[in-house]
């Protein structure tokens, strides 16, 4: 521990008024052994119970946050912070932030499931109001007066008489090495001046004026570039390959290979790629046939052997009509491809790895990469930097393992590695291929008496942990084989997640058959199986309320009884004009709703289409949703991802697919995966957050994903009277569904 | 060669075929051409030359040589933000912002050329451009309000000019 | 000498003009009705309907670019002046809503419109006047049943005389040969529905054979290239530019998929074209393939000269990672801006075809290579396709210049193009000329699609 100690002094480089390793939840009740248990601490608190872990105030005045969490450009960085400057009664500006880094910060597992908020947010929301109450106990010991004559304010507690105590004046040491207690003194949502305002965002300026913010933009002193040679398919094997005319390219440094893990570093990035395209090209790989028939994908997931959980089973006594329907959805391999490939910059000095990443989990991230590389995990230190837009899991992880696997064969030097195009778009993790089946009957009143509803998927979550989830250490000579995949459990789900509705039905039986055999790679991709299963069930309500002879948002409500979704609805609906909507030819109107895992953010959504006739081609005319986050922090940050959540899933329910052959990925680029540009976007976008002050955070960086699918669905199908059911809904299928 | 970029000249010592991109990022520590495809697909790279936005990952430095380059950093700064930096700011335009410097290029070359663009103006000239999290409606936004910012703050300069 | 060949043509035009008014100037309107209702056409004419139209590229014609399908408003800019197609959906006030069949087919036939004026030839009636009665029918039936759109065509901006449509008669007098298609006994059934799809439907010859002064397709001259909006419409026959020789399987691979292994893809107008063969039935493009191929007599696919193997292609400018001496600048330029994707052995058709099996490097104008350079090739929307980015604004003249000789002569075995730089110029100065390629997006594997047999 005594590195990481100096290593955390000497990034917070203040005065000192207290250094302290933060101490997982074992470490704290081995410490505490024979005490009586603790009712549970909300949020992360529950793993990291001490103050200090997360809050840490220096004589000079200096208030430090830290979190575990990683800013993946949904404005994290800024709403844990309101969070606790809030809280504190400490300025916003003040305040700095640590986020994510093995050495400085909680292990929060993994930046994902929209789970920062509540994890992190509830966290700090409640360590900092307990940090207030410490400071203006110190101060009421130190002034002899009662605490309810004290106030804070702009980092000071003070008196009645207007004399001011700074924090930084009132810490000693230790002072915040105290564990949480259950419960918390939180201020009062009326006198809010931070939460529940939109605040903007901490990282923009850099972002807008050139500053240094992503991992892509590291230059430390010494650095070579490196790029990696991928195989051309999975499972591929080097045949043979003469390095030399690469090692004889100008400024190339090294030409690692290791087994079929090859690459080159080089002194100047351009040289890296064109040593990475001789390295390329004398590169013999020998390859065979493992993907399926991309023809008929879904015959072909379904046919994979399964193991079969029962997630819902309710049964009630019920007379059902002889209205039933049944419909079978699909939805083809998905990429997240982000704008910028991935990158990572390692650093191999003296026995230790340093290892700067976009990853989401810079603990489990150290994990795999310090077993790959069979070192000590304190041997290994990951610090997260901001990369180009996390959607999930992508290559972060594999390009950090790339990296450390090259920079052990440059010691001393800083290696950054960044991925060409097509080694993102070929060997990220995709979100899995899934297909699901719908069956349901209606009552004498037409309401849903009986629902039966099947997903067959992989899973969800490749992520790393073990070296052998890293595309370096499966492609090592001593390679590390993949891990045997898991579902993740309901509730949260993985393929499943949101399978079951939210909907009041009285016999309802829901089944996931879980695919452990992976022929394609697949990972967690925003939202997992929600945007599937929101856009099967929200699509089957609309073919539903057809049955019924009923309008689909009415249809809805009739079968919720949770007031917060049905609020959401109407308001959605109402903002839409919904009702007084003009039918046109060629015109359609949609809706859809979820609660994001059934714990989330709620979110509805109305749109509007136009399809021509004749091309197929789908025009997004306006999009309206309603969100209810809980407390919002930053309602503008709550609009800025449920906007970008409604494009980007338009993108992947109007365009996006992975091809391949029966070898390999074909979609390599923006040219072969198409998604969406700004002439097809809606001509509006509109977003109204419903705020709940003092409510718990609901995670909301991945609820519009699905009712944004079966929002356009049900539009497409309003537009054209032809439903479909297979993701992406495409010019082609349109065009052919219509007919002439 | 001498490499003209945001008003500085530079002494470039790189070979003539190596792309604007990695002279910006690498020699010269500018950060915000960013690598997205290397193809000319996605337009994260984009600056400007002469006043025409252009793919700095596909432009050799030999075709460079006098011609003006501007960048993301020629805009303004942190503390002195120009009006498309601070209409990006005040739109809260980005999410990861990995594509944010390039769209900012390809709209100052639009701004440049037609100061008063109808929205299908600005999304056609977007079009090269790809943005991954789904921030286009802020971008546009933020292109419009550049578009009135730089209107407001040249309009003493244009009463002026009409008075002579 | 434009202007001169163009006074020429107006004069002989007025001579005819004179002739032909007394010929065939006037014809009567034919009464408006009201037209057959969607549900009264059997689904299997309009599907056949649909496949004509496709054929005939109607679409690409009389629809302005960002407009509504075949509401027309397509601007034609030609030597004398500029023509709008007209709106031809079925809206009775703009279109062609109150058009009887007599009517439709009359305009097909004749170059006639409903109200008795005469059609400019712009609009390809010397080739659609070869139609049968049963495939007219179908068209009608087709186009009547589409969704109407209100939109009226701009006014055409002709010089004198040509604003004058009885000039037209003149010019049917001189060039114009009504009549139905006449099948060639001696060749094969396929031939001949071959033949007739592309003389009476898909107008082959309108752009890729030459024209006359007055604007007519040069009689002797068919198939040996022609000219379309500032590109060069390849010949089709034995003079074809193309380094390796067209088949019928290829040509049909290439007409189906927009590209082939052997040629690259469709860009230009020609992507256009491919774009609206998509529910073509594969049988009438095999026919078409295997008359056209027929045109330039070939019958394999033996290369015109030796040809390189990609991968020796590869591993060689690979390993001239630095350029050859006397490349300068070209080839420098080449290898930053052109290498990562046309030398990267991506798969074809989106990334990028070696460049010697390109038909444009081996062109007798440097016309075609010049646009998809200067202009790119725009991404076709949510479609799989080659995407190109545009160097209008990154490279100068010059550096064009030596960019396109180095083209030429690395991966064409023609001498160097004369006049590369004026043309370079002429082009910049033109207007942007960008066409999406054909949207590839069967969700095939690249690799698979368009195999050679």
């Amino acid at each position: 521990m005594n590195d990481i100690r100096m290593s955390r002094r000497s990034v917070l480089a203040g005065t000192g008024a207290l250094i302290v390793s933060f101490a997982p939840l074992a470490r704290a009740f081995a410490e505490e052994a024979g005490q009586p248990a603790k009712p549970p601490l909300p949020g992360s608190l529950k793993d990291y119970p001490f103050l200090d872990s997360w809050i840490r105030i220096d004589a000079d005045g200096t208030i430090t946050i830290f979190t575990g969490k990683a800013e993946l450009g949904q404005g994290i960085k800024t709403a844990l912070l309101q969070v606790a400057a809030e809280q504190l009664d400490a300025p916003f500006a003040s305040l700095k932030l640590v986020s994510a880094d093995t050495s400085l910060t909680a292990n929060e597992g993994y930046t994902a499931g929209s789970h920062s908020m509540q994890d992190s947010g509830t966290a700090l929301l409640h360590v900092a109001a307990q940090a207030r109450a410490l400071l203006i106990a110190e101060a009421a010991r130190r002034l002899r007066v009662p605490e309810t004559e004290l106030k804070t304010q702009d980092a000071a507690v003070i008196a009645n008489d207007g004399l001011a105590l700074r924090y930084g004046e009132l810490v000693a040491d230790h002072f915040l090495h105290v564990q949480a207690a259950p419960q918390s003194r939180l201020k009062s949502p009326d006198g809010f001046k931070l939460m529940g305002k939109p605040v903007p965002r901490v990282d923009i300026p850099a972002k807008v004026t050139g500053g240094a913010a992503y991992v892509q933009d590291l230059r430390l002193p010494g650095m070579v570039h490196a790029r990696v040679v991928r195989p051309p398919s999975y499972g591929a094997t080097l045949a043979s390959i003469d390095t030399t005319p690469a090692e004889k390219s100008p400024g190339v440094v090294k030409v690692v290979r290791d087994g079929n893990f090859l690459a080159v570093a080089a002194e100047r990035e351009f040289q890296a790629i064109k040593a990475m395209r001789i390295l390329e090209a004398a590169a013999q790989w020998a390859e065979k046939p493992s993907l399926p028939k991309s023809t008929d994908l879904p015959a072909a997931i379904v046919a994979l052997a399964s193991e079969d959980t029962k997630i819902l089973d309710r049964r009630q006594p019920i007379s059902v009509s002889s209205r039933q329907l049944e419909s079978t959805y699909t939805r083809p391999y998905q990429a997240h491809g982000s704008i910028g490939p991935s990158c990572a910059v390692a650093h191999w000095n003296e026995g230790t790895m340093t290892v700067w990443t976009h990853t989401q989990g810079v603990y489990p991230d150290r994990a795999a990469i310090a077993q790959m590389l069979r070192l000590p995990p304190d041997k290994v230190r990951c610090i997260h930097v901001e990369g180009s837009g996390c959607y999930g899991h992508n290559g972060a992880d594999d390009a950090a393992a790339d990296a450390a696997l090259i920079a052990r064969a440059v010691p001393g030097r800083p290696v950054r590695v960044q991925w060409m195009r097509e080694q993102e778009h070929g060997w990220e993790p995709f979100g899995p291929a899934m297909v699901t089946r719908a069956l349901a009957a209606l009552d004498d009143e037409g309401k849903i008496a009986v629902w039966d509803y099947a997903v067959w998927s992989n899973t969800h979550s490749t992520r790393p942990g073990e070296a052998g989830s890293l595309l370096a250490a499966q492609h090592m000579a001593e390679s590390f084989p993949v891990p045997a995949p898991k579902p993740i459990p309901q509730p949260e789900g993985g393929g499943d997640r949101n399978a079951i509705p939210l909907y009041q039905i009285p016999n309802a039986r829901v089944i996931h058959h879980f695919l452990p055999a992976m022929p394609v790679r697949v990972s967690a991709l925003r939202s997992l199986g929600a945007y599937m299963n929101v856009f099967s069930i929200e699509s089957f309500m609309d073919e539903l309320a057809s049955l019924a002879g009923a309008d689909p948002v009415e249809f809805r409500l009739r079968h919720l009884d949770d007031e917060r979704a049905k609020e959401t609805i109407t308001t959605a609906a109402e903002r839409f004009g919904w009702s007084s909507f003009k039918e046109r030819p060629g015109h359609g109107r949609g809706f859809a709703f979820a609660r994001y895992k059934n714990l989330a953010a709620y979110c509805a959504i109305a749109a509007e289409a136009k399809v021509e006739r004749e091309s197929g081609r789908v025009r997004l005319l306006r999009v309206v949703a309603a969100v209810d986050s809980g407390g919002a922090v930053n309602p503008d940050g709550i609009i800025n991802q449920v906007e970008g959540g409604i494009i980007q899933s338009a993108s992947w329910t109007l365009y996006e697919s992975v091809s391949f052959n029966d070898t390999r990925i074909t979609s390599i680029d923006w040219s072969t995966y198409p998604v969406m540009r700004f002439a097809a976007l809606p001509e509006s976008v509109t977003v109204h957050v419903i705020d709940r002050p003092g409510q718990p955070f609901l995670g909301t960086g991945e609820t519009a994903q699905g009712p944004a699918a079966a929002a356009i669905a049900n539009a497409i199908a309003d537009a054209t009277g032809k439903r479909f059911h297979d993701l992406p809904i495409s010019r082609q299928r349109i065009k052919a569904a219509i007919g002439v | 060669m001498k490499l003209k970029v945001n008003g500085r000249e530079h002494e470039v010592d790189a070979d003539p075929d190596t792309p604007l991109l990695y002279v910006l990022r690498n020699d010269l520590a500018l950060n915000a051409a960013k690598f997205g495809c290397g193809l000319g697909q996605c337009g994260a790279c984009t600056v400007i030359a002469d006043g025409e936005a252009i793919f700095s990952c596909l432009t050799p430095l030999l075709a460079l040589e006098g011609k003006a380059i501007t960048t993301v950093e020629g805009l303004g700064s942190v503390e002195n933000p120009g009006p498309l930096q601070r209409a990006f700011i005040d739109e809260q335009a980005a999410q990861c912002g990995y594509c944010i410097a390039g769209m900012m290029m390809r709209a100052e070359a639009l701004l440049r050329k037609n100061p008063q663009p109808a929205d299908a103006e600005i999304r056609a000239a977007l079009m090269p451009n790809l943005c991954r999290c789904g921030t286009h409606m802020r971008i546009l936004r933020a292109v419009r309000r550049a578009a009135d910012l730089m209107r407001t703050a040249s309009a003493p300069e244009g009463g002026k000019r009409s008075e002579r | 000498m434009t202007v001169f060949k163009t006074l020429l043509a107006i004069i002989t035009l007025g001579l005819a003009a004179a002739a032909g008014f007394a010929v065939n100037a006037w014809h009567s309107p034919i009464d408006p009705v009201f037209p057959p209702k969607a549900g009264t056409f059997d689904p299997e004419l309009l599907r056949h309907g649909a496949g004509l139209a496709e054929i005939a590229n109607c679409n690409s014609c009389h629809t302005a670019p960002g407009g509504r399908v075949f509401a027309g408003g397509r601007a034609f800019a030609t030597p004398f002046g500029t023509i709008y197609s007209p709106n031809i959906s079925p809206d009775p006030e703009t279109g062609i809503g109150l058009w009887s069949e007599d009517a439709f087919r009359r305009a097909l036939a004749e170059g006639v419109d409903r109200q008795g004026r005469h059609l400019y030839p712009v609009f390809p009636y010397d080739h659609f006047t070869r139609l049968t009665r049963e495939d007219v029918h179908a068209l009608y039936a087709y186009f009547i049943t589409r969704e109407p759109v209100r939109a009226k065509a701009p006014a055409n901006e002709l010089r004198f005389p040509l604003n004058f449509r009885f000039v037209v008669a003149g010019w049917k007098l001189l060039f114009f040969r009504q009549g139905p298609y006449r099948p060639d006994a001696g060749q094969s059934e396929q031939w001949n529905r071959g033949a007739y799809l592309v003389e009476a439907a898909a107008h082959c010859g309108a752009c890729h054979t030459p024209r006359n002064s007055l604007g007519a397709e040069k009689a002797g001259e068919r198939f040996s290239g022609g000219e379309i909006e500032g590109w060069s419409a390849y010949a089709l026959n034995a003079a074809s530019p193309a380094p390796v020789r067209w088949t019928a399987e290829s040509l049909h691979a290439y007409l189906r998929n927009g590209w082939q292994r052997a040629h690259g893809a469709a860009l230009g107008p020609m992507a256009e074209v491919i774009d609206n063969l998509e529910s073509v039935p594969d049988d009438d493009l095999g026919a078409i393939a295997t008359y056209v191929a027929s045109v330039a007599g070939w019958t394999n696919a033996e290369p015109r000269r030796a040809e390189k193997p990609v991968t020796l292609a590869l591993t060689e400018s690979a390993a001239a990672a630095t350029p050859r001496e006397g490349d300068a600048p070209g080839g420098e330029i080449f290898q930053a801006t052109c290498a990562g994707c046309h030398e990267s052995g991506r798969p074809l058709p989106y990334g990028g075809v070696p460049l010697d099996k390109s038909t444009g490097p081996s062109a007798a104008t440097p016309t075609n290579v010049i646009n998809i350079v200067l202009w790119g090739v725009p991404p076709a929307e949510g479609k799989r396709s080659p995407i190109m980015p545009a160097f209008a604004d990154s490279l100068d003249d010059r550096q064009l210049t030596a960019l396109l000789a180095y083209v030429r002569a690395h991966f064409s075995d023609k001498p160097a193009w004369a006049d590369l730089e004026r043309s370079i110029r002429t082009a910049r100065n033109g207007p942007p000329m960008a066409y999406p390629a054909h949207g590839i997006d069967t969700g095939e594997p690249a690799a698979q699609q368009g195999e050679e047999p």
